[in-house]
C-alpha cells in the first residue's frame, strides 16, 4: 500500500521548503513555462548552455511540495550535464515515476531516487514530471508553454 | 457593503426552526457511506463536486433497467408508455421542486453546463449586437463564463464582470452600476462553489428587471441546499444539475419562463424536437421538446424524481439547518489551525469551506487527507478568476452535505493536524 512517508521523504520536504536554484534568468537561452491547470502548479525553467553542456539551470514558480522538490532536485542533477546525459536522465525519471523500468540504467539517478515514492500516487506523477517536461521544452525548442493537460 | 445583502439572502433561504435531521438514520440510506478507503471509513466532503446517491435513486435506475425500460415518446407498446410516463412524471416533480408555474417550462438537459449553453445559443446569441453587454459576477464557475465569452466572440458583444469584496461578497452598488441600457442579459450564480457565498439573487433579479433585463441564475450549488421558488424569485432562467442533488449524473434542468422558451429557436436538431420534417422545411415542436433533441438520458430523468422526493421528504429547511450547523462548526474548528486562511468569509454562506494553509499546497493537503479516507477537492474548482481574485493558485475545499456528521468534521481537522505535522 502507498505510504505517505515514501511520498514526503525528508529530502523532498527540505527541497520544497528551501528550493535550490530558485531564481529567474530572463537572459537565458532557453526558457519555458509549464503549468498543470488541474491543480494550479506553475513552473518556469531557465537554461543556459556552454557548448554542449548545461552551464546554468534555474526555476521559478508556485507549486505543491512534489512539484517544487522535483524542480529543485532537477536543477541540481542537470547542472553541468551534457545534452545527452540530460536527455537520458529525463527519460529515466519519467520511467522511474511511471513503470519503474529505467531505459538507461548506466546513467545514475542519484538523489533523484528520492522521488520514486511518487509512483505509488498516480494522481501526483504529473506534479513531479511537470518541471522535467518544462526543462525539456526549454532545452529543445527555446521558449514555449507546456501544459500537462 | 450594506447589511441589506445578507439579510436579503437570509430571507430567501433560511428557515424557521425545524426539528433536526436524524443524521445517523439518513446515512443508512446511502450505501457508499459504508465504504472504507485505505482501511478507514470514507469521509466524503466533496459534495459540491458531486453528491452521493440514496438507495431509492439507485433502486429506481435498477428497476427501470430490469423491468420498465424502453425508449420514450416514440412507441405504442407498453414499455415505451411506462417509461415515457415515468420520464414525464419527473418533469412534473421538477416543476413542483422549484415552484414553476407550468411543466412546459422544465427542459431536461445534461446538466447546468448544457442548460447555460442552451440559453447562450438560443436566447442570447440571436439578440446580441456589437456593443451589447452581458453582465456576470466575479465568482462564476467556468460554466457561467465561457458560454458567454463564446457568444460575445460570435456577436461582438462584450462581457462585463461585477466585482466582489475580499470576503467574497458581490459588490451590489457595482453590480447595479454595471446594469446599463446596453446590458442584454445578466447571468449570476446563486451559491458560489468556490467560496460558498449565497448571493442576494432576489435583489439582483429586481435590479435587472428594473432595467428590463432578463436574468439567468446558475443554481448548481443552490438546488441541493436551499429552498428555491422560481416564481417568487421571478428569474427568467434557472439552471441546475441532478448529480449535485443526490440524483443521477448526466441529467440537469433548465427552467425558463414559457414566453422566453416559446420565442427561442431550437439549439440542437434531431428527433423529438420537430413537428413536421420535409426536406424543404421543418417545423419545430413546442417547448420543452423543442430543446430536447434525440434520445435523452432516460434513466437520469426518471431517477431524478426519487432524488427530489428524497430531499423533499427530509425537508429543504432541515437540510439547510443541519448543513449550516456543520459549516459553523467547521469554521470554528478552522480558527484553531495555525496558518489556515478561509477563502470566502461572507456572512451568508452555504456548505463550503474553502481554505489555504501557509505551510502546505492544497494538492499536498488533499493527498494527506486521502490517506485518512477523507475526500476533499483541491484545485481551482473551475473558477480560476476567483483564484486570481484572492491571489492563490488553488484552494482546498471541504463541502458538506446533510449526511455529514460533526465527527466527520473532527476527522477533517485531525487530518489537517497531520498535514501540519508533515509540513509545519
Ligand atoms: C456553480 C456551478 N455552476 C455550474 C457547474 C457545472 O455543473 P455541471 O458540471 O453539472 O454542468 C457547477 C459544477 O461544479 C457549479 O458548481
Amino acid at each position: 500500500m502507498a505510504d505517505l512517508d515514501d511520498l514526503y521523504r525528508e529530502m523532498i520536504l527540505d527541497h520544497s521548503r528551501n528550493p535550490r536554484n530558485f531564481r529567474s534568468n530572463e537572459a537565458a537561452a532557453g526558457i519555458a513555462h509549464g503549468n498543470n491547470p488541474l491543480c494550479g502548479d506553475r513552473v518556469s525553467v531557465f537554461v543556459d548552455l556552454d557548448g554542449d553542456s548545461i552551464r546554468d539551470i534555474s526555476f521559478q514558480g508556485s507549486g505543491c511540495a512534489i512539484c517544487t522538490a522535483s524542480a529543485s532536485l532537477m536543477t541540481q542533477a542537470l547542472k553541468g550535464a551534457t545534452r545527452r546525459r540530460a536527455q537520458f536522465l529525463f527519460e529515466n525519471v519519467h520511467h522511474m515515476l511511471t513503470d519503474g523500468k529505467l531505459p538507461h540504467p548506466e546513467v545514475e539517478l542519484g538523489k533523484l531516487h528520492v522521488l520514486e515514492g511518487v509512483r505509488e500516487f498516480p494522481i501526483r506523477v504529473k506534479c513531479a514530471t511537470l518541471p522535467w517536461h518544462t526543462f525539456h521544452s526549454a532545452l529543445t525548442r527555446g521558449s514555449e508553454i507546456v501544459s500537462t493537460e | 457593503m450594506s447589511s441589506a445583502v445578507p439579510l436579503d439572502a437570509l430571507r430567501d433561504t433560511h428557515a424557521p426552526r425545524v426539528e433536526p435531521l436524524d443524521v445517523e438514520r439518513v446515512r443508512q440510506d446511502f450505501p457508499i457511506l459504508q465504504r472504507k478507503i485505505r482501511g478507514k471509513p470514507l469521509v466524503y466532503l466533496d459534495n459540491a463536486a458531486s453528491s452521493q446517491r440514496p438507495r431509492v435513486v439507485i433502486e429506481a435506475i435498477r428497476k427501470l433497467y430490469e423491468q420498465d425500460y424502453a425508449n420514450i415518446h416514440r412507441g405504442v407498446h407498453t414499455l415505451s408508455q411506462v417509461a415515457t410516463e415515468a420520464y414525464e412524471n419527473s418533469r412534473d416533480k421538477v416543476r413542483q421542486f422549484i415552484g414553476a408555474a407550468d411543466r412546459r417550462e422544465i427542459v431536461f438537459t445534461r446538466g447546468t453546463t448544457e442548460s447555460i449553453n442552451l440559453v447562450a445559443n438560443s436566447f442570447a446569441r440571436p439578440r446580441l449586437q456589437p456593443g451589447d453587454e452581458i453582465l456576470i459576477t466575479a465568482m462564476e464557475h467556468h460554466a457561467n463564463i465561457v458560454p458567454w465569452q463564446l457568444v460575445c466572440e460570435q456577436t461582438g458583444a462584450r462581457l462585463r464582470v461585477a466585482p466582489i469584496s475580499d470576503e467574497g461578497i458581490l459588490r451590489m452598488e457595482e453590480f447595479a452600476r454595471l446594469l446599463t441600457p446596453r446590458t442584454r442579459l445578466v447571468a449570476a450564480v446563486h451559491v458560489s462553489n468556490a467560496l460558498g457565498t449565497i448571493n442576494p439573487i432576489r435583489r439582483m433579479i429586481e435590479l435587472a428587471h428594473a432595467g428590463g433585463i432578463p436574468i439567468l441564475i446558475d443554481g448548481a450549488q443552490a438546488a441541493p441546499h436551499l429552498r428555491v421558488n422560481v416564481q417568487q424569485l421571478d428569474c427568467d432562467f434557472y439552471a441546475f444539475s441532478g448529480h449535485k442533488m443526490c440524483g443521477p449524473t448526466g441529467i440537469g434542468v433548465l427552467y425558463g419562463k414559457l414566453a422566453h422558451l416559446e420565442a427561442m429557436p431550437p439549439w440542437q436538431g434531431g428527433g423529438d424536437m420537430i413537428n413536421v420534417v420535409t426536406f424543404e422545411k421543418t417545423t419545430y415542436n413546442d417547448p420543452p421538446q423543442r430543446f430536447e433533441a434525440g434520445t435523452p438520458n432516460i434513466e437520469g430523468g426518471i431517477a431524478l424524481a426519487p432524488a427530489i422526493d428524497y430531499l423533499l421528504g427530509l425537508g429543504m429547511d432541515r437540510i439547510a439547518a443541519w448543513e449550516n450547523e456543520l459549516l459553523a462548526y467547521a469554521t470554528q474548528c478552522a480558527a484553531d489551525i495555525p496558518g489556515l486562511r478561509i477563502i470566502g468569509t461572507a456572512p451568508c454562506k452555504a456548505s463550503v469551506l474553502s481554505f489555504v494553509l501557509d505551510c502546505a499546497h492544497p494538492h499536498d493537503i488533499g493527498t494527506i487527507l486521502d490517506q485518512e479516507g477523507i475526500a476533499i477537492r483541491t484545485g481551482h474548482h473551475c473558477a480560476q478568476p476567483v483564484m486570481q481574485r484572492f491571489n492563490v493558485p488553488a484552494t482546498a475545499r471541504a463541502s458538506f452535505s446533510f449526511y455529514n456528521t460533526r465527527e466527520e468534521v473532527d476527522a477533517l481537522f485531525r487530518g489537517l493536524r497531520k498535514v501540519l505535522e508533515v509540513f509545519g
